[in-house]
């Protein structure tokens, strides 16, 4: 047998699941996008581009919009800044690094169903440890509409920060320490030796986390749905709420659909940046 | 000197705030239920299982447990089976449109779960696979084959050639030398690949909720998010499943912290 035939007969199989289960529901989401969908009522007819022309005066595809941006800008942000943070404080720990690793590890590893279970116990208005800690206040931290917001962000920086301090830590434990020992003979240190050494060997991967982040936070779901189920008041009801929604608790396949795709579009537009990042790397390494 | 000392506060203080809600859950679920709410003191006046006694006695979580840790050991197998000879064929044979298939795995582990979730829905009704594991095992190592498939191509690249050109001398075949050289030094790499899948699947959360209706498939983390509340919610009791959800991630990244870090690194940078 050729090397050719048999790169086929091993490629197949995989190829075939992601056809039936990845690339056939890809296309059959733009298809079902463009239909009225509701099966509990049998209804099934063709409805081109209503559901777009619809989304684009829908106040609440609006706000879903507006608090998926608040989400992704405030979590990624703040994933970035303080993971770079804590890489660069966990650099010289030594007694305790290991568990400190695993402890962050844990955090990521974790399902993110477990984090906002923990969360919302932790903001309980009179049992939670949030608003003893700050005085014994009966604070609503997930009934307040001002409040929901940032504290599911936080939920999600505790989550997430993790994952950009491993990337930040490990990239840090390959900058060889004599750079460091001659930037100080040569009167560099601290914040200078920051900006000169640490900053311009750092930052590819910063770049690379900060996209990855960035994939993640549009496509959230589990943390918000099960937190604040979107509340109070529309205040945490992300697109990917709103979407999930539509499916599943009115059962409209069409317009959830459409609203899927969007999500689709705002992630492919982050994963071709990645793509591109990548590529220039890869020419300049 | 005296900067160090208040960067080596700063990263206790980080370490205390991630340290605290593992300890405040499980303190929870020791805790009795007349002194949860409200909240008086830190710490309880004595400790208690009974939120474990209700969970496991009345609960779905251990038929829950069963579903998770079947369906997410076969998703795993079925994801590195066919992911391994993918990437092997991908990393070492002719194939026309390489970098095009390869483009492709990248863009499928950005695939957002709720664009795919209603298609998977309407497909899994119509092959009558609802509320089954199969469904599940089906969508997770889909969802999952991708981002196996990018890593171990990776992995196996790394592989000197020199080592699979002298079995090949010996007069191995191909399919020989993948079976007796090429996948035991991937070994650690399908390791990698393999406690990443896992842990996707334990964890995942919108196809089991969408897929599933009854015990016979539901998850862990769907039993957790349905944890049933009559007439208030049970915090202890919600305390005591989430810590028992948690156990597996908790294993790994115990036990296998070197193979997990390495595949994280591996799929966020590509070696």
């Amino acid at each position: 047998m050729t090397d050719r035939r048999l790169a086929w007969i091993l490629l197949a199989p995989a190829l075939a699941v992601l056809g039936g289960l990845t690339v056939y529901p890809a296309l059959w989401v733009l298809w079902l996008s463009l239909q009225y969908r509701v099966p509990v009522f049998s209804i099934s007819r063709w409805a081109g581009l209503e559901h777009y022309a619809f989304l684009a005066v829908d106040t609440r595809f609006w706000n879903a919009a507006w608090v998926t941006g608040v989400f992704t800008v405030c979590s990624v942000a703040l994933e970035c800044a303080l993971g770079l943070a804590l890489a660069l404080g966990l650099r010289g720990q030594y007694r305790g690094r290991r568990v400190a690793l695993a402890l962050l590890l844990l955090a990521w590893a974790l399902p993110s169903v477990v984090t906002a279970k923990m969360f919302e116990w932790l903001y309980h208005p009179a049992g939670g440890l949030v608003n003893f800690l700050v005085g014994g206040r009966t604070i609503n931290w997930l009934g307040d509409p001002d409040l929901a917001l940032p504290a599911l962000i936080a939920a999600d920086v505790w989550r997430a920060t993790p994952f950009v301090t491993l990337l930040c830590f490990a990239r840090l434990l390959t900058i060889p320490a004599d750079l460091y020992e001659a930037a100080q003979v040569d009167g560099a240190a601290g914040l200078q030796a920051f900006a000169r050494i640490t900053w311009p060997l750092v930052r590819p991967i910063l770049l690379v986390a900060l996209l990855f982040r960035t994939l993640d936070a549009l496509r959230a779901f589990d943390i918000m749905f099960v937190l604040t189920g979107g509340g109070p008041a529309g205040a945490t009801e992300t697109l990917t709420v709103y979407a999930y929604r539509a499916l599943f608790q009115t059962m409209q396949m069409g317009f959830g659909s459409a609203i899927g795709v969007v999500v689709f579009a705002f992630v492919m537009v982050v994963a071709v940046a990645y793509l591109w990042v990548i590529n220039r790397q890869d020419q300049t390494a | 000197m005296r900067a160090s000392r208040v960067r080596d506060g700063l990263v206790l203080l980080a370490l205390a705030m991630y340290a605290a809600p593992f300890f405040w859950q499980a303190m929870t679920s020791l805790r009795p239920d007349t002194e949860l709410l409200p909240l008086t003191h830190l710490w309880p006046s004595r400790l208690t299982l009974a939120h474990y006694d209700v969970v496991f006695r009345q609960s779905l979580m251990p038929r829950a447990l069963v579903n998770s840790l079947g369906i997410a050991l076969l998703s795993t197998l079925l994801a590195v089976g066919l992911g391994a000879l993918a990437a092997y064929a991908l990393a070492r044979l002719p194939v026309r449109g390489r970098s095009v298939i390869l483009l492709g795995m990248i863009a499928a582990t950005a695939f957002p779960q709720i664009a795919t979730v209603s298609p998977l829905y309407l497909l899994m009704r119509a092959l009558g696979l609802r509320d089954t594991w199969l469904a599940l095992i089906l969508a997770n190592g889909s969802f999952t084959l991708p981002l196996v498939i990018w890593l171990l191509a990776g992995f196996i690249r790394e592989i000197p050639r020199a080592l699979e050109e002298a079995a090949m001398v010996d007069g191995a075949g191909r399919l020989a030398t993948l079976r007796w050289v090429v996948l035991p030094l991937v070994a650690p790499g399908m390791a990698s690949a393999a406690l990443l899948a896992f842990l996707f699947s334990w964890n995942e959360f919108l196809f089991a909720y969408s897929l599933t209706a009854t015990e016979a498939s539901r998850t862990v983390p769907v039993a957790l998010a349905l944890f049933p509340g009559v007439f208030e919610v049970p915090w202890g009791d919600i305390a005591a499943a989430s810590l028992l959800a948690s156990l597996p991630p908790i294993l790994i990244v115990v036990g296998f912290q070197r193979y997990l870090v390495r595949g994280l690194l591996a799929g966020a940078l590509r070696e």
